[in-house]
């Protein structure tokens, strides 16, 4: 039989990497085709190769069984390839029609004929079920949303072969569910999808076939329904897994953080955090679970300083650090892995050494009286790198140059150095491949193990049920209800998440 | 990556090519001007930052150097030059260089030059050099041997359009605005008002210091003071504070007022174009005097650690000659105007220059 | 400090290298065109400030404000503040210097010296404080209040000469010889150029900028603040004091740059009818020394080399100065399109990623 798309054997060099080793890749017409592997593991360069934006050494392509020369993207638009961008290519001030016809603009006599292609927009909206407003600005839409003026963009100029890069890196998990959903549909419609992606939960649910690289060597296609994430997971990463819980028993210590009817205030003056009440103990992991945009980011940088408190008090170990300086609760106990690493974690053009001491520059050894013992630096990042895997060529290279997972493990590696009492981890894992997740859950367990008290938040709903001793659901500013990862679910997380709390009762009621 | 380097390489190996192919030939470059140097007397100059087209100092002093050069067949460019200076930083090693060239005669064109002539005249004893407006003493306050210092007598060629003024007025109301209060102007402001007063004693005369040589806006809102008090002539010394009095003039005139100014430094006409406010001016002549001293020097007489003065008499200062430009000023008044001219020449009218020279003067009037 | 020396730091540092070449290509071909000899004129530059020992002091004493400008501006560059300022700094410093050695004249030499030039430091540092805390503190971007601050100090200092300070030709009297940094063994040596002592100051400068920003506490911290000051707000670290310290120890250099102006070459200060450029060649000083220190003195040297070399230049090679000014703005346009250059290189890498 025919494959729509036929990537036989692809090497594609880079200066001093093969980012493509002879990799194949068939995508039968109207599946799911999932495209696996860890951050870097070459999916993006195939995918680039596939789309026109970089020439193979060695291999051919095939699109519906017949040999192509695909040298720029408008070739693959012409053969029915649409990419899915992960970041959006969309300007914020057109609206939505205006931003699909962009490139392929229809006229009436010289003149822009909005009103038809409005029209067209709006019938293929329905066809595939998207619900997009073709007359809304980009601006004024969500997220969701304008992944699907996406979507629309690559169907308006033709396409049936639709490759998604990390569609839903960027989504909530309603959201998330709604692109299954249109994905499901188009499928349906008769077209073909690659998705790259390294979730697997995603792979399972969704897709029909998988094909897995690893460091730029293609290690095989299987059918999804033969497979099962352990081993999708020791194929891409090269070994097995342990997709480890927390499984140590439940023993906490006393308070560490008491948050006290705290209230904090954004820029507008609108209470984010709004009364809110919360206890972190020792040798507990507390997972925050809510919808991006409920508090949490607030709620995180009152308690580390970084944002004024407007009412209420955060104590630690009895002692209060409501609206101390930052540097201030860092030496009292807190450690802080922020939710955006590059944003906040690291400073990129310093080097790794340098990001070590980020908080103790000024400590002894680093220091003495202002100034700074580079070999004392360099010396405990050496260490630090040794001892939690950060791979990079070595201490005075800067942050830049690491991958996403060593950067973060620069991180994990730097606050939990200082053995703080409470470790606050945002997002930990955002963006991470298998391996460097694993890494990172392991650490926090390890904490609290310690007795130490760890507060989670993430929007990785897996996340937050297999780490949490506790879930708080954070809604609107205040957490509404706390619960037991053995005693809840995903469905009635989301049903609190949303805000849903009599619903959600009753939906526990119907599980036990 | 690779093309670019390539390409830098290329660019370093022509440059490098370049300098090592400029410096082989240098010797050539360099003999001409010693060898000519017994026979033929060269003179250059270092101008200010405004250069030898600021229509001023600089403009006349080139002016009087290349007549100069071309009566005595000198090449211009090589025999008589100038250079140009970029800020004040340039002015020593520019008059280094002339000197260092071995030119017979190097002028530094303005007062600001002063310190930097000093110094170069003290580490070139053997060099001859001028200044433009300004005397250049030694330590004890003593005029250096090899520095001629060219000075004006700028109270007389005021006097003169003193004179002008005071009998052109019709509001018997006049007004001098200087740049910055020293010395110099106030041989301008003493001068001045000595010459109206002469001819009209009851006249008024409104003084004021804008304190600044390059703030036409102040210069602009102080001739509206002066227009607005009454007074019909304005008779600026303030360089291109001066630039405002004209604007202010030119504003008024169009609405009907019957204003003037009087010019200084040069012949200003132009500046009052087209609604014509120039009455008259007063104008040095640094070209005459750049001329003269170095046609002595060329003699062998090299007037170094001299101050010299140019007055009336020759013609280092005056009233606008071309008579075009005179056509407010009528026949009589031009006739009282050579009459006083001729006293001051002949010493019978001694223009003032300080408050104290002037306050003798007007009560030797009375 | 060991640093690794990769591909990118090469790139880098060839980047001004290589404008300085393009920008001295750019400049012969027009005067190619404009009908003067390139090969006589750089020659006469080389000539004159290798050869002729006058020109040797006169460039390297054009270097010594060049230098601590182009410091002011890098290390303000460091904290990720673009000063702007430099030139009102500097003419304040200038001032001060002046006014300190004339008013102070009795002091010893030993005393005034220093004296008159650590309060150009801190009147430098005062201009560039008030930029920096208007940033700080209300959020003015510095751009804004350091052009303005130029022109404050401008008439300020204008103000104050024609009050305190005037004399006769535009100027203040000359400082006493115990606070001039003049030196006759230098002067001789250089065949009576004004070279002096500030070259050391200027020197030290270097390395205290070098100190600050490598070897101490401070220096990490303001770097961080350059780097990222949301991470370095996250770390702990004071964003606005640094953000204030910087623009202050910025403007420190600047005031430095003048006391060598004022104690130095001129030994007064004249009454400036438009800014003197000095302040605002650090800016490109540094762009091309790549705000570090040794960058510096090297950026600096070039500017000097072209600036007394366009004095040969003029006289020896007939071309006007104007021209000079021209392949400053060359080379200049040159290291500014290449960082585009760079910019767009290190995109498609990204994006090839």
């Amino acid at each position: 039989m025919s494959y729509v798309i036929e990537m036989r054997n692809i090497r594609k060099e880079f200066p001093g990497i093969v980012a493509n080793d002879d990799i194949t890749l068939q995508v039968n017409k109207g599946e799911i085709h999932a495209l696996l592997g860890e951050n870097g593991a070459g999916k993006s360069t195939l995918m680039n190769v596939l789309f026109g934006l970089y020439q193979p050494e060695k291999g051919d392509i095939r699109v519906k069984g017949k040999k192509v020369n695909i040298t720029d993207p408008n070739i693959a638009n012409s053969l029915g390839i649409g990419m899915v961008h992960q970041h959006f290519m969309l300007i914020d001030k057109f609206t939505v029609t205006e931003n699909i016809i962009l490139g392929s603009e229809p006229t009436l006599g010289g003149k822009l004929d909005l009103k038809h292609a409005g029209k067209q927009v709006m019938k293929l909206s329905e066809q595939y079920g998207l619900d997009v407003k073709p007359n809304k600005k980009i601006e004024d839409i969500s997220v969701g949303m304008q992944q699907r003026v996406e979507i629309l963009k690559t169907l308006y100029r033709g396409a049936d072969i639709l490759i998604f890069d990390e569609p839903t890196a960027v989504l909530t998990p309603l959201e998330v569910k709604e692109l299954t959903k249109i994905m499901k549909l188009l499928v349906k419609e008769g077209k073909s999808i690659i998705l790259i992606t390294h979730k697997l939960k995603e792979i399972m649910e969704i897709c029909d076939r998988c094909t897995v690289i690893r460091r730029g060597k293609g290690i095989g296609t299987v059918e999804v329904k033969d497979t099962n994430p352990d081993q999708l997971a020791s194929m891409m990463v090269g070994r097995q897994v342990n997709t480890k819980v927390n499984d140590e028993p439940y023993k906490p210590n006393g308070d560490v953080l008491i948050v006290d009817n705290l209230t904090v205030v954004d820029s507008r003056k609108v209470p984010v955090v709004d009364q809110l009440n919360l206890t972190v103990k020792g040798g507990e992991i507390l997972g925050i679970a809510g919808v991006d945009g409920n508090g949490q980011t607030e709620l995180i940088e009152a308690i580390s300083g970084l944002r004024k408190v407007k009412k209420g008090s955060i104590t630690l170990n009895q002692k209060e650090i409501t609206n101390l300086s930052p540097r201030k609760i860092t030496e009292k106990g807190v450690g802080h892995i922020p939710e955006d690493r590059h944003k906040h974690g690291l400073v990129l053009d310093f080097s790794v050494g340098e990001n070590i001491v980020l908080q103790t520059y000024y400590q002894k050894p680093q220091a003495t009286a202002g100034y700074l013992h580079y070999n004392n630096i360099y010396q405990k990042a050496k260490s630090l790198i040794k001892e939690y895997d950060v791979r990079t060529p070595d201490a005075y290279t800067p942050a830049r140059a690491l991958s996403g997972g060593n950067q973060q493990k620069a991180i994990i590696a730097r606050e939990i150095d200082r053995s703080p009492d409470l470790l606050i981890a945002a997002q930990p894992t955002r963006g991470l491949d298998v391996g460097a997740i694993e890494f990172i859950h392991n650490k926090l367990i390890e904490e609290r193990k310690q007795g130490k008290a760890v507060l989670l938040v993430s929007f990785e709903l897996d996340e937050i049920l297999n780490l949490s001793d506790r879930i708080a659901v954070i809604y609107e500013g205040r957490i509404i209800d706390i619960v037991t990862p053995s005693e809840t679910n995903e469905n009635e997380l989301g049903l609190l998440m949303a805000g849903q709390k009599e619903k959600a009762a009753v939906q526990r009621e119907e599980n036990f | 990556m690779f093309k670019k380097k390539y390409a830098a390489l290329v660019a370093v190996m022509l440059v490098v090519g370049m300098l090592l192919s400029a410096c082989g030939s240098k010797d050539s470059g360099n003999s001409g001007n010693k060898d000519g140097k017994d026979d033929n007397f060269t003179v250059a100059m270092v101008t200010d930052t405004g250069g030898v087209d600021d229509k001023s100092f600089n403009q006349s002093a080139w002016e009087g150097l290349k007549a100069f050069g071309k009566k005595n067949d000198m090449k211009v460019g090589k025999d008589v030059k100038y250079l140009q200076s970029t800020s004040q930083a340039d002015y020593a090693p520019n008059l280094n260089q002339l000197i260092h060239q071995n030119y017979d005669l190097v002028y530094g064109i303005g007062y600001l030059m002063e310190s930097d002539v000093k110094k170069a005249a003290e580490q070139n004893p053997d060099a001859q050099l001028a200044i433009v407006d300004s005397v250049v003493t030694d330590d004890n306050k003593k005029p250096m041997k090899n520095v001629a210092s060219i000075t004006f007598k700028e109270q007389q060629g005021s006097f003169l359009v003193g004179v002008v003024a005071g009998m052109t007025t019709k509001s018997k109301k006049i007004g001098f605005i200087g740049g910055i209060k020293s010395e110099l102007i106030k041989k301008f402001e003493s001068g001045f008002k000595a010459g109206v007063k002469t001819v009209n004693p009851d006249a008024k005369i409104f003084v004021q210091y804008a304190g600044d040589f390059n703030a036409p806006d102040k210069g602009q809102a102080i001739a509206a003071t002066m227009y607005g008090k009454g007074a019909d002539i304005i008779y600026h010394s303030a360089g291109a504070t001066g630039n405002g009095v004209f604007t202010e003039a030119k504003t008024r005139k169009k609405n009907g007022e019957n204003v003037w100014v009087i010019g200084v430094d040069r012949d200003q006409y132009e500046q009052g174009l087209p609604e014509d406010v120039t009455l008259t001016s007063m104008v040095k002549r640094v070209d005459n005097a750049v001329t003269e001293v170095s046609k002595e020097t060329q003699q062998g007489k090299f007037p170094g650690g001299k101050v010299l003065e140019f007055g009336l008499k020759d013609n280092g200062v005056g009233i606008t000659t071309n008579k075009d430009h005179m056509e407010h000023v009528s026949a009589d008044e031009l006739k009282k105007v050579e009459e006083y001219k001729n006293k001051i020449i002949n010493g019978e009218i001694k223009a003032p220059k300080t408050d104290k020279e002037y306050d003798a003067y007007l009560s030797s009037l009375k | 400090m060991k640093r690794i020396f990769n591909n990118n730091r090469l790139f880098s540092f060839l980047i001004p290298v290589i404008s300085v070449i393009l920008g001295l290509l750019a400049g012969a071909i027009i005067m190619l065109i404009t009908g003067y000899n390139p090969l006589l004129a750089y020659q006469s530059i080389i000539h004159s400030i290798f050869f002729e020992p006058y020109y040797s002091g006169e460039t390297i004493r054009a270097m010594i404000p060049l230098v601590l400008s182009g410091l002011a501006v890098a290390f303000a560059f460091r904290t990720g503040l673009f000063n702007i300022g430099v030139e009102g700094q500097l003419l304040v410093g200038w001032f001060t210097a002046v006014a300190v050695g004339i008013g102070f004249g009795d002091l010893p030499k030993a005393v005034l010296l220093p004296l008159a030039i650590i309060a150009a430091a801190l009147a430098g540092a005062i201009w560039g404080f008030v930029p920096g805390f208007l940033k700080a503190r209300f959020k003015v971007h510095e751009v804004i209040t350091t052009i303005m601050m130029n022109y404050i100090a401008l008439h300020v200092t204008n103000y104050l000469i024609r009050t305190y300070l005037y004399t006769q030709g535009e100027r203040t009297p000359s400082v006493p010889e115990s606070a001039s940094l003049s030196s006759k063994f230098l002067m001789d040596l250089t065949q009576g150029s004004r070279l002096h002592w500030g070259f050391i100051v200027a020197l030290i400068a270097a390395v205290i900028m070098w100190f600050i920003l490598w070897k101490t506490t401070k220096g990490y911290e303001l770097r961080s603040v350059g780097f990222n000051p949301n991470a370095s707000k996250y770390a702990g670290m004071n964003v606005n004091r640094n953000v204030i310290l910087s623009m202050a120890i910025s403007g420190a250099f600047a005031g430095v740059a003048g006391a060598m102006e004022g104690l130095g070459t001129y030994q007064y200060m004249t009454i400036n009818s438009t800014f003197i450029g000095i302040g605002f060649d650090g800016i490109a000083v540094a762009l091309l020394g790549l705000n570090t220190s040794i960058g510096v003195i090297f950026g600096a040297a070039l500017f000097a080399g072209l600036k007394i070399g366009s004095i040969s230049m003029q006289s020896i090679a007939g071309v006007p100065t104007d021209l000079v000014q021209i392949i400053i703005a060359l080379i200049i346009f040159f290291v500014a399109s290449s960082y585009l250059i760079r910019w767009l290189l290190v995109r498609l890498k990204k994006g090839g990623k």
